[in-house]
């Protein structure tokens, strides 16, 4: 996939009877995680009422909504990242593979290696390039020896497509990249430990359009490897590079479709209303 | 890839606002003009008042540490007499060395038989110069029997005589010191037998009764003993407490109240904490009395709260941003927190341990209650020995009425200035340091 040509402002979609084969297929599919009546309380508050949600392996499944509705904080219970704020209590079952994450048997640390995360605003280590990406496999011993090291930084790099940018300056902090440079960089740091999901909060929303760009068509590409969600408040984006839409509002999930579906085929009149741009 | 839907799913494109020429008008009128030199005059007059504020600081300082260079630079000078001094085999068996120098200095006063008149002489030596001249033989067996040019020192009287501590137009009945003294003062001058060097007898001696052999080095080995010890417990203990506080303790009742207690302990006088160590270490546990150990534990106790709300601060200024990521890829609490949080908050505890350090360091009041306020002779060399520290050494010597001890206090208050300030460039060198990593 090249980078989009101009400003996308108008979606591309085959033909119905194409699209209907095809739901029939996706539905089939495997299912890499599963979400069955998620609650997520802060405090006393309730943001999330019972979500149901399938995502399927190999795939790019897009959260959209209004702010607030609780995209975030699903994304979040995916690899339990809720744990870490004081006061949040998650109910209801998800699971990888069939292994419920909040379960006994999971470590959270190790799930959060297996369902890796990028954040909204670029937040590499103040580090080097290079330390940034190798963290995750020293701490999770994921390479012996230098060598190795070095091979498992130079490929992350290369698959976040960044390695040709940076690889006379691999000493160099990875602050000191530009905004789109550094989310690629965590997006390479992120795939430097091998996770089996990827999440993606809103991670093109603190960039220019043409960063915008390499990161959809990275997306695009990782997805033959990793199962990827991803947030966002751009609906041409979502239409772009997911193979599903999840639409969310006030804390429920109004409905889940192939994107194309989402897009053309509405089901929900809250949804027609947020896609065209009534709000949101 | 036929019949191609299209859909248009972004056409929100705010329209523009008209700029509206009456606002436009007020912007040039003469009121909005007299607004805007009344802003910048007020601008002007803030910034002279903050400068005159800078100015007044600085004056201020200047006056202070001029007044303590002017009363102080002197003691850095000691005085210093020549004696051709004949080691006598029989008299240095006996160990008789102020028989000797007194021989040598009377020989430069052959005119001088009475007795009043050598004890005068006698007088213009220091107590001390007996030791001096003991070391040297023992230093140098050979010396003994042969006739050797020496420097000792002179007594502190002649001291501030030679730099002018004395009005020499005085009648002696004023001037606290006898016409005879000046007149053999100004004898050996004459001859180029006074002479002033660098006091290293300050720096390396311990306490004395005589101002000429006195030094700050036993308080000074004190001060280094006394902030091991509260190095050694507070840094740790502190910022341990810190990060278990900001990045572990769940936020309830408990912590909030460990919090307020924290900022309390901080403000409590330090005399306080004197009395807290009078009561437990040498009340309870017996500890012994005077010992660097005890006032470090004392100023340990001092500066903790100093350390873990610098370090709390530090920590907290840590991005959260960072933590996410590291959690985010799968680091335990703990990794994320030595391997991210702790290096970026490392800064600001250096500078808040450092300041508490300061603190230590130039404290007094509860030092006092715990018995380092002794006189002490012998530079300690352990923990338990009896110590003081360099402030209560400046508190002790201000006490003392000779003109010898007043500027002697002066040149301890540089050299405690001097290490604070010291101190201060390490925190800011170390910092850069901690800063240049990333
Ligand atoms: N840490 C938190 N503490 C309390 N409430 C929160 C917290 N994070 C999110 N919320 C609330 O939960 C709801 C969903 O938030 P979020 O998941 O961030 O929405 P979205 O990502 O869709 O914009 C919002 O109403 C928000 O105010
Ligand atoms: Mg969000």
């Amino acid at each position: 996939m090249s980078i989009k040509s101009g400003i996308p402002g108008q979606l591309k979609l085959r033909p119905r009877a194409d699209r209907q084969t095809d739901r029939a297929a996706a539905a089939a599919l495997p299912a890499k995680m599963t979400a069955r009546g998620v609650k997520v309380f802060y405090g006393a508050k309730q943001a999330l009422k019972g979500i149901d949600l399938d995502i399927q392996e190999n795939r790019v499944l897009a959260l959209i909504g209004p702010s607030g509705c609780g995209k975030s904080t699903f994304l979040r219970c995916l690899n339990r990242m809720n744990d870490t704020i004081e006061g949040c209590r998650v109910e209801g079952r998800i699971a990888l593979d069939g292994e419920d994450v909040y379960g006994k048997a999971v470590d959270a640390v190790q799930l959060r290696a297996r369902v890796g995360m990028v954040f909204q605003k670029p937040n590499p280590f103040p580090k080097s390039i290079y330390d940034n990406v190798a963290y995750g496999p020293r701490i999770h011993g994921l390479a012996s020896g230098r060598d190795e090291l070095d091979e498992v930084v130079q490929t992350s790099l290369k698959r976040a497509g960044l390695w040709a940018e940076v690889k006379d300056r691999l000493r160099e902090p990875g602050t000191s990249l530009s905004g789109g440079q550094q989310q690629r960089l965590c997006i390479a740091r992120a795939i430097a430990v091998s996770p089996e999901v990827i999440l993606m909060d809103e991670p093109c929303s603190a960039l220019d359009p043409i960063a915008t760009a390499h990161i959809e068509e990275l997306i695009d590409e990782l997805r033959a490897n990793y199962t990827i969600v991803i947030v966002t408040h751009n609906m041409q984006q979502a239409a772009r590079v997911s193979q599903r839409t999840a639409f969310f509002h006030l804390g429920e999930m109004v409905e889940c479709d192939d994107t194309e579906e989402i897009f053309t085929n509405p089901r929900d009149e809250r949804t027609q209303g947020y896609i065209t741009g009534r709000y949101g | 890839m036929t019949d191609l839907v299209e859909q248009d799913v972004a056409a929100v494109t705010p329209s523009p606002s008209p700029s509206s020429s009456p606002a436009k008008s007020r912007l040039r009128s003469e009121a909005f003009a007299r607004r805007l030199r009344a802003r910048h005059a007020a601008e002007r007059r803030f910034r002279l008042a903050g400068a005159a504020a800078v100015a007044l600081a600085a004056l201020i300082l200047v006056l202070l540490l001029g007044s303590i260079v002017a009363k102080g630079a002197s003691a850095f000078l000691e005085t210093r007499i020549r004696l051709e001094v004949t080691l006598d085999p029989a008299e240095v068996a006996d160990r008789n060395y102020t028989a000797l120098l007194r021989r040598a200095l009377y020989a430069q006063f052959p005119q001088v038989t009475d007795r009043a008149g050598r004890r005068v002489l006698n007088d213009l030596l220091s107590s001390g110069a007996p030791y001096e001249l003991e070391a040297m033989v023992a230093r140098d067996p050979a010396l003994v029997g042969t006739t050797r040019t020496v420097w000792v020192r002179a007594d502190d009287q002649i001291d501030q005589l030679v730099k002018g501590g004395y009005r020499r137009d005085l009648p002696e009945s004023e001037r606290g010191l006898s016409d005879a003294k000046v007149a053999a003062t100004d004898a050996l001058l004459a001859s180029g037998a006074l002479a002033q060097g660098f006091n290293t007898t300050l720096f390396t001696a311990g306490d004395s009764r005589e101002p000429e052999q006195a030094g700050i080095g036993g308080a000074i080995v004190g001060s280094l003993l006394t902030l091991l010890v509260t190095m050694a417990l507070s840094v740790p203990v502190g910022i341990s407490a810190a990060v278990y506080l900001e990045e572990f303790a769940p936020k309830n009742r408990w912590t909030d109240l460990i919090e307020v207690n924290i900022n309390n302990l901080a403000a409590v006088p330090s005399i306080i904490f004197g009395l807290l160590g009078l009561a437990v270490f040498l009340g309870f546990f017996g500890m012994p009395r005077s010992a660097p150990l005890v006032g470090g534990l004392v100023m340990a106790l001092m500066t903790l709260p100093v350390i873990i709300i610098a370090s709390r601060v530090a920590l907290k200024a840590v991005p959260p941003s960072i933590r996410e990521a590291a959690l985010g890829i799968g680091a335990s609490p703990l990794q994320t927190v030595l391997h991210h949080v702790l290096p970026l908050a490392m800064p600001g505890i250096l500078t808040g341990t450092i300041i508490g350090m300061a603190r230590a360091l130039g404290e007094t009041a509860p030092l006092l209650m715990i018995g380092m306020v002794a006189f002490i002779v012998d530079i300690p060399h352990g923990l338990t020995d009896s110590a003081t520290v360099l402030p209560v050494q400046i508190y002790m010597w201000a006490d003392s009425p000779e003109r010898a001890f007043t500027e002697r206090t002066s040149a301890a208050i540089l050299i405690l200035l001097g290490v604070l300030i010291l101190l201060n460039g390490a925190a800011v060198i170390l910092r850069k340091i901690f800063e240049r990593r990333w």
